[in-house]
C-alpha cells in the first residue's frame, strides 16, 4: 500500500506540474494570440484611416493626369477662353467657370441673410415646443435629394418665374441704365436666376444649422446682460450674438458656398446649357458641373473627355479651397467653445 | 424713466425691434414653404402614376405604359453594395480615429480631410472612379457605380463613427482593460456595443445620402434599359432613370419620372427621419 502510495502521490504532484506548465504555456499562447490580434486591428483601422488620405489623393491624381492632354493642348488658355466647340476641338472653361461663380454667388447672396434670419428665430424668438419640428423640417429640406430639386425646377418653378418675377423684373428694369443689361432678353423660365433660386433653396438648410448652432454655443451670461441693460432682442442679436458667432457663421457660409458650387444635378435642369457669357442673369448658361453631367457621356475623341475632366479638377480645386477655409474657421470656433 | 426721457428714440427701437423680428418669423415661414411646395406638388404630380405596376414592369420604350422595376431593382443593388464595401472601411477609420489615435497627427489630418470629401462635389466622384474604373476596364458598370457610392459613404460612416466612439465614456474602457482585455476586444465588445445606436444611425444617414445620388452614377452605372443583374455591365438606377426620363418630351415618361421621385423622397425622408428617431430614443 505504501509504496504505491508514495508514487501516486509523486504521480499527481508530477501531473499538477505538468498541467501547470500546460496551463502557462497555453496561457501564454492564449496572450500572444490576443496581443497578435490587437495588433492585427490596430494596423488594419490604420490603413483605413490611411485609405480616407489616399481617396483624396487618388481623386486629384486622377484628374489630373485625365485632363493632360486638355492641359497640354491649350495650356493656360483653357482658362481665359470662351469657346467650346467639339467640332473644332477647341475648348475653354471660361463660361463654365463663371456660370458656376455667378449661380453660386446669387444663390448665397439670397441664403445667407435667410439662413441667418432663421437661425435666430430657431434661437431667440420659436417657443420650446416648437424649436426642434422647426429645426427638423428645415433640416429635411438638406434631405431632399438633388435631382428632386431639379424635376421641381423645370416643371413647377421655371414655368412660374417665366410668367410672374422675370417679366416683372424686365419691366422693372428695362429702363434703369446699368440694371436693364442683367435683365436682358425674353424670360425663358430656365435660365441663370432660376438655377441661383433653386440653390438658394437647397443651401438655405446648411446656413440654418451652423448658424443655429454657433447661435447657441454664445454663451448665456452675455445676451442676459445685454438684455438686463433694456437692449431688444434684435440689438442682442445684432450687437452680442453675431459680432461672438461671426467666425462660425462664416464658416457656415462658406460650406453652403462649397455645395453650391458643386452641386450638379438641379442646376443641370434649369440652367439652359447654353456654351456663352451673358451680362443677362435671366439668360441661359451653363455651369462646371451641368457641363459634365450633360456631355461626358457623349463626348468622343480624346481632347473632349479630357477637357472635361480638366473642368472637373478645376471644380475639385475651388470646392477644395472653400471647403477647407470653411473646416478652418469652424473648427477655430470649436476651440473657443471646448 | 430714460425711455420716456427719449420717447423718440424709444420708439425707434421699438419699431427697429418689431421689423427685425417679423423678418425672421417671414424667413421662417419662407423656408417651411418651399418644404411643403415641393413635398405637395411631388405628391400631386407622383401619386396619380403610383399604382402596382410601377413595381412589376419593366421601363418602357416611349409611347407605352410600362413600370419601373428594374431601375428600383437597380437601385437597391447599387446602394447595398456600395454600404457594404463602404461601411466596414469607414468604421475601422473611425474606430482608429477615436480609439487607437485619438491625439495623433494623422487623426487630425484624417478629420480634415474627411470633413472635405463630406461635402466634395459628388460628380467629381464620379469622374474619379471613370477614371479608375471605368476606362481602365473599357466597359460602364454596376460595380463601378457601387464603388463611386462606397466613396460617398464612406466620410459620412467615418464621422458618426468617431463621434460616437468618443461620446463613449472613459470609465468602460478603464473597467475592461482593468479585466485584463487587449484594446481590439475592448473596442469591439464594449465600445462598439455602446455605441451601435449612433453607428447604426450614420449608417441609415449614408444609405438617405446615396439613394437620391445621380451624378456620381451618370457615367460608372451608366443606364439600362432592361433587367439586368449583371455587375460587369452597366445597370439602371432610379435616379438616372429620372434624369432621363424628366428630360425627354413624352409624357409617359415624365410621368414615370415624377412617381419615381415621389417613392425616393420619400424613401430619403423615411429613412432620414428614422435615423434622427434612433439617435434621440437615447
Amino acid at each position: 500500500m505504501e509504496p504505491a502510495r508514495r508514487q501516486s502521490v509523486a504521480d499527481v504532484a508530477l501531473e499538477a506540474g505538468n498541467i501547470a506548465v500546460d496551463a502557462q504555456a497555453s496561457r501564454a499562447r492564449a496572450l500572444s494570440g490576443l496581443r497578435f490580434w490587437d495588433n492585427v486591428y490596430r494596423w488594419l483601422t490604420r490603413c483605413a484611416a490611411i485609405g480616407v488620405l489616399a481617396i483624396l489623393g487618388g481623386v486629384i491624381v486622377s484628374l489630373f493626369i485625365g485632363s493632360l492632354p486638355a492641359l497640354r493642348e491649350f495650356g493656360f488658355s483653357f482658362l481665359t477662353e470662351q469657346r467650346w466647340n467639339p467640332v473644332t476641338e477647341k475648348f475653354g472653361a471660361l463660361a463654365p467657370v463663371y456660370g458656376t461663380v455667378v449661380t453660386s454667388f446669387i444663390a448665397m447672396l439670397i441664403a445667407v441673410p435667410v439662413g441667418l434670419m432663421i437661425a435666430v428665430f430657431l434661437t431667440e424668438l420659436c417657443p420650446m415646443i416648437l424649436r426642434r419640428p422647426i429645426g427638423i423640417a428645415i433640416e429635411l429640406l438638406a434631405g431632399i435629394p438633388s435631382i428632386i430639386y431639379g424635376i421641381w425646377g423645370l416643371f413647377v418653378f421655371a414655368p412660374f418665374l417665366q410668367e410672374t418675377l422675370q417679366p416683372a423684373l424686365i419691366t422693372i428694369f428695362g429702363n434703369v441704365p446699368v440694371l436693364s443689361a442683367l435683365f436682358e432678353g425674353p424670360p425663358y423660365g430656365i435660365g441663370v436666376l432660376t438655377a441661383s433660386l433653386v440653390l438658394a433653396i437647397m443651401v438655405l438648410p446648411f446656413i440654418t444649422s451652423i448658424s443655429r448652432d454657433v447661435f447657441e454655443a454664445v454663451p448665456p451670461v452675455l445676451k442676459e446682460a445685454a438684455y438686463g441693460i433694456g437692449c431688444t432682442t434684435w440689438e442682442v442679436v445684432r450687437y452680442v450674438v453675431l459680432p461672438y458667432a461671426r467666425v462660425g457663421v462664416i464658416g457656415g457660409v462658406m460650406l453652403g458656398l462649397g455645395r453650391a458650387l458643386g452641386e450638379t444635378m438641379a442646376v443641370t435642369f434649369v440652367i439652359g446649357n447654353a456654351h456663352k457669357i451673358s451680362s443677362s442673369i435671366i439668360a441661359p448658361g451653363t455651369t462646371i458641373s451641368a457641363t459634365i453631367a450633360n456631355e461626358f457621356t457623349e463626348a468622343v475623341g480624346e481632347l473632349y473627355t479630357s477637357s472635361l475632366i480638366a473642368l472637373g479638377l478645376i471644380l475639385f480645386v475651388i470646392t477644395f479651397f472653400v471647403l477647407a477655409a470653411a473646416r478652418y474657421m469652424l473648427l477655430r470656433i470649436e476651440r473657443r467653445v471646448g | 424713466m430714460a425711455s420716456l426721457a427719449r420717447p423718440a428714440l424709444y420708439a425707434s427701437r421699438r419699431r427697429r425691434n418689431f421689423i427685425a423680428m417679423g423678418l425672421s418669423m417671414t424667413a421662417t415661414a419662407f423656408g417651411l414653404g418651399w418644404l411643403v411646395l415641393i413635398l405637395g406638388v411631388l405628391l400631386w404630380e407622383g401619386f396619380s402614376g403610383l399604382s402596382l405596376r410601377v413595381f412589376t414592369e419593366m421601363t418602357p420604350p416611349p409611347g407605352s405604359s410600362g413600370g419601373l422595376l428594374n431601375p428600383i431593382f437597380g437601385s437597391l443593388v447599387l446602394t447595398f453594395l456600395a454600404i457594404i464595401i463602404g461601411t466596414p472601411i469607414g468604421i475601422l477609420a473611425g474606430t482608429y480615429m477615436a480609439e487607437y489615435g485619438r491625439h495623433d497627427r494623422l487623426t487630425s489630418v484624417v478629420r480634415f480631410i474627411n470633413d472635405i470629401l463630406l461635402s466634395a462635389p459628388s460628380i467629381v466622384v464620379g469622374l474619379f472612379i471613370y477614371e479608375v474604373m471605368v476606362y481602365p476596364m473599357g466597359h460602364f458598370s454596376g460595380l463601378a457605380g457601387s464603388v463611386a457610392l462606397a466613396v460617398i459613404v464612406m466620410p459620412v460612416v467615418v464621422r458618426t463613427t468617431e463621434d460616437m466612439l468618443n461620446l463613449v465614456p472613459n470609465q468602460l474602457r478603464e473597467a475592461a482593460a482593468a479585466l485584463g482585455m487587449p484594446r481590439a476586444y475592448i473596442i469591439a465588445r464594449v465600445c462598439y456595443r455602446a455605441a451601435k445606436a449612433g453607428m447604426i444611425t450614420g449608417v441609415l444617414l449614408a444609405i438617405a445620402r446615396i439613394s437620391g445620388e445621380t451624378a456620381p452614377l451618370l457615367f460608372t452605372a451608366l443606364n439600362h434599359q432592361f433587367w439586368s443583374i449583371d455587375l460587369n455591365g452597366p445597370m439602371a438606377s432610379l435616379p438616372v432613370v429620372i434624369f432621363q426620363f424628366a428630360l425627354s418630351p413624352y409624357k409617359d415618361w415624365q410621368q414615370l419620372a415624377w412617381t419615381g421621385a415621389l417613392i425616393i423622397t420619400f424613401t430619403v425622408l423615411a429613412l432620414s427621419i428614422g435615423a434622427r428617431a434612433l439617435s434621440a430614443r437615447k
